[in-house]
This record gives C-alpha cells, sequence and structure tokens, in this order.
C-alpha cells in the first residue's frame, strides 16, 4: 500500500459528517499519525452535499491527493461525487438497509461494505450513533487499533456524561465486529500507529491562538464563513488572558471597535473575508492615517460580491495590496502554512505596534477550515517575543513635547515612527484624526505639512525593508532552473508536488512567499531561472502580476479558481505542462 | 486625575472655524464644563468624534481624542471604553452623523449599554456639505437636495433610543448653558450609555429650527415634575411631537453597563513581554 492513506466520509449537511470526520482526523493524530483534512462543503446548514476527507500518512502530509482508499458513503451522491478520485481496491462502507442506498450499485473493481450502520447504531443505544458504527468498520478495513478512537469519542462526549461515551464505544465495535465476521477479504490497508505525540488544528484556530500568545487583549469581528473560526475560538479563551470579544453589528462597527481599543492601547484584532474587507476598506485608511496598530484578518474565499462562500480562492489579494482610496502604507502578510498562521498573527501585532500601520494577514479558506496534525512545539509559547514600539511613558514624554508642552503623536522622524503614548499618560494628550495633520495631530492642509506627513507613512515601509526579514521560505533544488512561486496556501500542495515532478525526472525550486508587502525583491531569483511559473488560487494572478512589475521578466502562470484548493499531484501534473509549453 | 480642574482646561488653542453664532459652541462649553464637573482631566478623558460639522469638536477640545470617518463614532468609543474602563469617553458628531449614515451602530450601541456619553448636536440639517436634508429635518423643508422637503417624517431619535432599549435618554439646548451642562453631567454620572440630543442650530442653513423656535417651543419636563424613572411618562413625553423637549426623560434604574456585566474592569493596554502565562495550554487542547 502506498505511504498516504486517504479516508472520507460524504452525506447530506446535517448527518453530522463534520464531527465524524473529526473524531477520526483526532484518533488518527492520537495514535501518532500526521494528519491532514479538508471539507467540501456548501453553504447551507441542512441538505447538500458535503464531505469530511482525512489524508493520514506516517510521515507529515501537507495537502491532498486525488486518490480516496475508503470512503463512507451516507448518500448516493456521495459516492458520484468522488468518483473522480476512488480507484480500483478503494472500500465504500454504506448502509444498504436505508432506503436512498438499497438499489447502491458499487462501481467495478471496488469493494463495497453494506453494513447496517443504523440498526447496529439503535442496538447499540441510537441510531444518532450510526456515523461512528461506520468508524468502527473504517477501523477494521484499515487495521487502526480500535483503543485510537476511544479517547477521541471520550473528548467529543466526554462532557455529555460516560455512558454516551461507552455507548459510542459499543457502537464502534459493533461496526468493526460486524466487517470483521461478514466479510472474510483481507483489506490491503494497514494503518500503523507510532509514539509521536501531535496536535491537530486548522489555520482560523491558530490565528486565534496566535492573537492570545501575542498578547491581543481585543477582538471585534461580524460573522462571516470562513473567519467566523476565529471568532468562535477566541470566545471564552480570551477571557482567561484577560482579553474580551465583541460581536459587533456589521464590519464597518468591528473594525471601528478594533480600532477604538487599539487606540486605548490594547492588542485588537478583527478578522472577516472579503465582502467584509470591501466595507472595511474606508476605516482602513483611517487606521493607517491616524498611524494606529490594528492587526486585520481577510480569510478569503470565492469572490467577487457573495460569491462561493465556502470555496477556496485567493482573489483579494489587490484588495489586501491596494484597497482604499489614496495611498496607505500597510503590512500584507501572507502565512503560508497552519503554523505559520500562528507565527504569523505573533508577529502581525509586531509590526503593526513598531510601525503603528495596520496589519492584513492574507489567509485562505483552504488553510483556515482544514486541519494539520503538528508536534505541539511548532507552537513552543517560549519562542513567542513582543516589540511594542516606540510607546513612551510619563518619563521619557517630555522628549516628544513642543515648546507649549504638547505632545506629538505624528512626529517627524527619520525611520518614519512617532512615539505612542497611552490615553491616561499625563502629558500625552493628543487628537489624532483621519484628516491631514500636523505633528500635534491638528488638521492641515499646509502643502509642506501634507508632503512631509505623507513621507513620515511612506518612510515606515522603506524601514521595515530594511530591518525585517522578509524572506520567502525556500523549497526543492536551490540550482534548478525551473523555479515556482506562491503564496498563501499553495505551500503545501507545492512542496509534496515537488516530489511527484522528482518521480518525474523535473527539478524545480520553490519559494513560498509570505511577505506580500513589503515584500522580498524576486529579481535575482527570477533572473537566474530559465522558466518561472507562479501558482495562484485566482484567475488572473494577481501575484504574477506583482512579481511582473517588480522584476520586470515576464512569468507563466498556473491559476486555478473553481473552488477547490490545488491537490498535489494535479498541480504538479499542470506544473510539469506550464514548463513543457515554456520549452516549446 | 487632579481636583482643580477647569472646564478651560478642555480647551485646546485652536480657534473654531464654525460659523459665527453656531450653536455647537454651547454645545462644546457644556460638554467642557460638565467633564469638569465631574472630577475628569483631559489625561484621563477620550473624546471620539464624527464628521460634520459637529464632528471638529474633538480639534477644539482637549484631552486624547480621535476624529474618525463619518458616522463610526459610537464603534469607536465602544472599543476605548472597553480596552480602558479607567477613561471617560465621550462620543460626539451631528444628526446626520448619528442617525443616518451611523443609524445602525447607534442602536446597537445603546442596546450594548457601554458607560459612556453620547452628544449629538442636531441642527437638522447636513451643515459641514452645507445644507441638505439630514433625518431629523421636517418632511417640508427646502433643501439644495430636497427642493420639495424631504417629503419623510424625521427620525425621532428619542423614539429610536427608547425602543432601542436605552437606560438614558436626555435633550438639551445649547444656548440653554446651565441646563446643557447639567443634562450632560447627568449623563456623565449614569452607569451606562449616556445618551443626550442638543438642539444646537445652523445659523447659516436651518432657517427653521432656529434659536427664536427653541426657545418659543422648549418645556423643561423638570419645571413639569416629571419622573425620568417612569417608563411610561417617558413614552408619553418622546411620543408627543406638539413640544420640543429639555431634560432627562428617561433613566432606567436598573442600567448595568456592558462592563460590569462582562467584568471588564482593567486597563488592558499593559501586555507580558512574551506569550502569557499558560498559553502552552491553548497548545494541549488540540491534541
Ligand atoms: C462616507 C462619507 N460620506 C459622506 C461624507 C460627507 N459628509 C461630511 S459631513 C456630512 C454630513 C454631516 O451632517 P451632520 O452629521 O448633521 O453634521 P453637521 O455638519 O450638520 O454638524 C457628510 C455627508 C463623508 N465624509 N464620508
Ligand atoms: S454651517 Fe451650520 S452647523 Fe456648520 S458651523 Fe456653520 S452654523 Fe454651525
Amino acid at each position: 500500500m502506498p505511504a498516504d492513506f486517504n479516508w472520507a466520509i460524504g452525506g447530506e449537511a446535517g448527518d453530522g459528517i463534520d464531527s465524524t470526520g473529526k473524531i477520526f482526523a483526532q484518533a488518527l493524530s492520537r495514535a501518532g499519525r500526521h494528519v491532514f483534512t479538508s471539507k467540501d462543503f456548501a453553504s447551507r446548514i441542512r441538505g447538500g452535499y458535503t464531505a469530511y476527507k482525512v489524508r493520514t500518512a506516517v510521515d507529515p502530509v501537507q495537502s491532498v491527493v486525488d486518490r480516496l482508499d475508503v470512503l463512507i458513503a451516507l448518500t448516493p451522491r456521495t459516492i458520484e461525487e468522488n468518483l473522480d478520485e476512488l480507484h480500483e481496491g478503494s472500500v465504500i462502507i454504506y448502509d444498504g438497509e436505508r432506503t436512498t442506498m438499497e438499489n447502491v450499485e458499487i462501481p467495478e473493481g471496488m469493494i463495497g461494505l453494506d453494513v447496517p450502520l443504523k440498526r447496529l447504531a439503535e442496538e447499540a443505544g441510537g441510531a444518532i450513533m450510526r456515523n461512528v458504527v461506520a468508524l468502527g468498520a473504517a477501523c477494521e478495513v484499515s487495521d487502526f487499533p480500535i483503543e485510537n478512537l476511544d479517547s477521541a469519542l471520550e473528548k467529543r462526549f466526554g462532557s455529555k456524561g460516560q455512558s454516551l461515551v461507552d455507548n459510542n464505544k459499543e457502537a464502534a465495535r459493533a461496526g468493526r465486529d460486524y466487517v470483521a465476521a461478514e466479510y472474510d477479504h483481507e483489506f490491503e490497508y494497514e494503518l500503523e500507529t507510532t509514539d509521536a505525540d501531535y496536535v491537530l488544528l486548522n489555520g482560523d484556530e491558530a490565528i486565534g491562538m496566535g492573537a492570545i500568545a501575542a498578547g491581543c487583549k481585543f477582538y471585534a469581528g461580524y460573522p462571516i464563513t470562513p473567519a467566523t473560526d476565529v471568532m468562535e475560538y477566541l470566545t471564552g479563551r480570551i477571557e482567561r488572558f484577560g482579553g474580551h470579544v465583541v460581536q459587533a453589528e456589521d464590519e464597518l462597527s468591528a473594525i471601528n471597535i478594533a480600532l477604538g481599543a487599539a487606540r486605548a492601547g490594547a492588542r485588537s484584532m478583527t478578522a472577516t473575508s472579503g465582502p467584509g474587507i470591501d466595507l472595511m476598506a474606508e476605516t482602513f485608511g483611517l487606521v493607517a492615517t491616524s498611524e494606529t496598530p490594528l492587526v486585520i484578518v481577510d480569510v478569503m474565499r470565492s469572490g467577487p460580491s457573495t460569491g462561493m462562500p465556502t470555496k477556496q480562492e485567493q482573489g483579494d489579494l489587490n484588495m489586501m495590496l491596494y484597497g482604499g482610496h489614496g495611498e496607505i502604507p500597510r503590512f500584507v502578510l501572507g502565512p503560508t502554512t497552519i503554523s505559520e498562521c500562528f507565527w504569523k498573527t505573533v508577529e502581525a501585532f509586531n509590526l503593526a505596534e513598531k510601525y503603528q500601520t495596520p496589519v492584513y494577514i492574507a489567509a485562505d479558506l483552504a488553510m483556515a477550515v482544514t486541519e494539520q496534525t503538528f508536534p505541539p512545539e511548532a507552537f513552543d509559547m517560549d519562542e513567542v517575543e513582543i516589540d511594542r514600539g516606540k510607546v513612551v511613558d510619563e518619563e521619557s514624554i517630555e522628549e516628544w513635547q513642543n515648546e507649549k508642552g504638547q505632545f506629538k503623536p505624528h512626529a517627524l522622524t527619520e525611520d518614519g515612527v512617532s512615539p505612542r503614548a497611552f490615553p491616561g499618560t499625563d502629558g500625552g494628550v493628543h487628537m489624532s484624526t483621519g484628516l491631514e495633520h500636523d505633528e500635534l495631530g491638528r488638521r492641515t492642509e499646509d502643502t509642506e505639512m501634507r508632503v512631509e506627513q505623507v513621507d513620515k507613512r511612506t518612510r515606515k515601509v522603506e524601514t521595515a525593508r530594511e530591518e525585517e526579514d522578509l524572506s520567502p521560505r525556500e523549497f526543492g533544488d536551490e540550482d534548478s532552473e525551473n523555479l515556482v512561486i506562491s503564496w498563501g496556501s499553495n505551500e503545501g500542495a507545492m512542496t509534496e508536488a515537488i516530489r511527484f515532478l522528482e518521480e518525474e525526472g523535473i527539478d524545480v525550486r520553490f519559494l513560498s512567499v509570505p511577505y506580500l508587502f513589503p515584500r522580498p525583491d524576486l529579481t535575482e531569483a527570477v533572473e537566474a531561472a530559465e522558466n518561472v511559473v507562479v501558482v495562484e488560487c485566482n484567475a488572473t494572478g494577481q501575484f504574477a502580476d506583482v512579481v511582473e512589475h517588480d522584476t520586470l521578466s515576464r512569468v507563466d502562470r498556473v491559476n486555478k479558481y473553481d473552488g477547490v484548493r490545488f491537490k498535489a499531484d494535479e498541480l504538479a501534473g499542470e506544473i510539469k505542462a506550464a514548463l513543457q509549453e515554456a520549452d516549446q | 486625575m487632579s481636583s482643580d480642574v477647569r472646564f478651560t482646561d478642555f480647551k485646546s488653542d485652536k480657534q473654531p472655524t464654525w460659523c459665527p453664532g453656531c450653536g455647537d459652541f454651547g454645545t462644546m462649553n457644556g460638554m467642557m464644563k460638565a467633564l469638569a464637573e465631574t472630577g475628569n482631566d483631559p489625561d484621563n478623558t477620550f473624546i471620539v468624534a464624527g464628521i460634520g460639522c459637529s464632528g471638529k469638536i474633538g480639534t477644539y477640545m482637549r484631552s486624547y481624542a480621535l476624529h474618525g470617518v463619518h458616522g463610526r463614532a459610537l464603534p469607536v468609543g465602544t472599543g476605548v471604553k472597553l480596552a480602558n474602563p479607567d477613561l471617560e469617553v465621550m462620543v460626539a458628531g451631528g444628526d446626520g452623523d448619528g442617525y443616518s449614515i451611523g443609524a445602525g451602530h447607534f442602536v446597537h450601541a445603546v442596546r450594548r449599554n457601554v458607560d459612556m456619553t453620547y452628544v449629538v448636536m442636531d441642527n437638522r440639517i447636513y451643515g459641514l456639505t452645507k445644507g441638505q436634508a439630514s433625518p431629523t429635518s421636517r418632511s417640508d423643508f427646502e433643501t439644495s437636495t430636497t427642493p420639495e422637503g424631504p417629503q419623510q417624517p424625521p427620525v425621532n431619535p428619542l423614539a429610536l433610543a427608547l425602543a432601542s432599549g436605552a437606560t438614558f435618554i436626555a435633550q438639551s439646548f445649547s444656548t440653554d448653558a446651565q441646563r446643557h451642562a447639567e443634562i450632560v453631567q447627568e449623563a456623565i454620572e449614569h452607569d451606562g450609555f449616556g445618551f443626550v440630543n442638543v438642539f444646537s442650530p445652523c445659523v447659516t442653513f436651518n432657517d427653521v429650527d432656529t434659536y427664536d423656535y427653541f426657545r418659543d417651543n422648549l418645556v423643561d419636563v423638570a419645571e413639569e415634575g416629571h419622573d425620568p424613572t417612569d417608563y411610561d411618562a417617558a413614552k408619553d413625553k418622546i411620543l408627543d411631537a406638539s413640544k420640543e423637549y429639555q431634560g432627562v426623560i428617561w433613566q432606567s434604574e436598573k442600567s448595568i453597563p456592558y462592563g460590569e456585566k462582562h467584568g471588564l474592569d482593567t486597563n488592558t493596554s499593559e501586555i507580558d513581554d512574551g506569550a502569557p502565562e499558560g498559553a502552552m495550554d491553548l497548545v494541549r487542547e488540540f491534541y
């Protein structure tokens, strides 16, 4: 069998697909296996096809592939939807006693396991446990010791009482035993367990955890897929660390509440997705002009307008790079993995305070809603550093006052960064405004001061280019003449694609860019390569445009905008094709 | 906080550019008096202003302040107060700012009941953009954008506040200096969201809702023996369109401010040098 195992459960929204998938993923992770999950879901609560997929291996897995080994099909549509990925020897578990599944035909060469999920569940204590019966069946198929499921079941149901946990354990065993007794088939799968210790989390959770780690004390947001998980994660947790979450009435309010908290001196954040970013655009300019540190997370989904809310896309790059009227200095950080969602969030708070600017975190749906295993050290809290920038107190304030003793919140400085006095600081009284202002923060239309203030704010970006390490993450063969560049969640699929390409004798150098603005200078890398391919989940190649602009070179593009993330094998194929075309 | 603060300490050295005679002068003076009377000083006060002639107030007063974007001052004030409850937060803006572009925020700020004061300088017109109809303009009030009047009934801000669950509703008249300052002071002292709609006439663009008009039509509820804790009496006053009322019209005795409800009593500007104590537990939750 191949080193990785691909499993899915699919059915209608409302069938408990998500929690069942999560239980299995957790069981695998606790058994010391690496896990990478993905979700197909429609934008509705009941009805509509939905699936939860798990890829697992003993070695790290960072993407999905086009192959499904075991499928739990709660509806006939589940089989149809996944037909492309099923292969000879794939096992399909279904409940033939369910009326809709009665006449299911298992495709040629595949193994159909008709397991009376509902009946066995009822015998174990309730029909609701039928998905758990299916999990037990899947354990038998994959030779995965069922004890590994137990702790995941405890975690999921423990708060609801031991008897429920016990019933679920029994249901799982009923599924396992049924398959063992009724089918004398030797399955080719065998899921090894290890002693490794892993945690399993998604990008939104990593962002929320990063915020708490960074000392964020304030979050204001408005629910929107796929960013809501950030707010749900923080709610009930940030309070334990002295923070607070406000559910605002809309995104306009959310960003303004977050801005107010930031002005009061708190580390503050909001998160949303494309439509919310549009609404926040006006205040984004205010954040920059008033020089307020603020972290704004955009978990991108398919646009424009409401687009496909539950589907992947990286279409908001231009909005984050250029959005807002006038010219606005900013940072745009693009985490490239789930663990980087954590670290980039920590960094975002430091950059926001150090440079007193808005900082975008450009996350995407593929990274935000899917889970991946990491050793806990990947989130080592001792490594978290805090930089609050130029905060002044009662003692140091005089240095920043004019002859009349007035504080200069927008003092013209060489590095573009002015001092910051938290409200309540004696002698620091000042106002700030979205209007152009002088060093004291007062409105001005004086031509010289206007130019000086614009230059001052712009200088922050220059300072950051000098002071911060904006390097890309580098993979593959650094001497290859084939250069692949990507940003955001494509890194995972691409690092695996490198291996597929190697098997075909194609070497590539891969740069994954986590700083979108200010960003690394890629000119040297681009000029050193014969072929350059920029990979991204949008139609027009927004980052490819940026690379062309920065390096004054033409690049090739691999774009995906069907709403689905890149799969590693698929991406390898597209890159191969792009390189071959370039060679012609 | 020093005890010898005078109201002029809240004055900045910037000369207001309001038209001579604008009601906003009186509104601002009353706010400064009320702040000083309630024992605040500029170092612990945060003023958030909207956009409009009224929104310029943050420039002319001296305190920590933010002059934000049109209609969003209330959310900013909310964030400031919740992040640092030690600050005295006052939000100010116009009727267009508060009841038109910011109407949604107004309703929700009222519901949230954050312990801050909201002063709306209601001139029943858009001043800064030179005289278009505002949400409180009379339905037959002719303006550059409504030559025949808006032909829609004006918003009743007090009723909107009451319907949204306000815990403090008051109205004042900017030139009635002493009363106006007293009323704002009561709003500051109220535990919760203190809302004051101030008649603050625009002498340039509004020739209907003038000083004379308010002087002739204003009734002080205190003189009528109104009990602001009597909800039904308050409702009657608020819905009575035949008169213009001044005074504290409604004050709930049961008000619990948002911060108190959520246990927010500390200034959150201080944070640890690294990740907070116990943060590694967050990672283990994902085991
Ligand atoms: C998003 C946005 N739309 C429009 C404007 C233009 N604008 C500035 S002030 C104003 C009206 C202010 O009226 P009001 O709040 O009644 O204040 P007043 O000037 O009468 O005191 C408008 C529409 C703006 N600044 N921002
Ligand atoms: S236009 Fe009206 S509201 Fe504006 S300053 Fe002049 S009088 Fe006051």
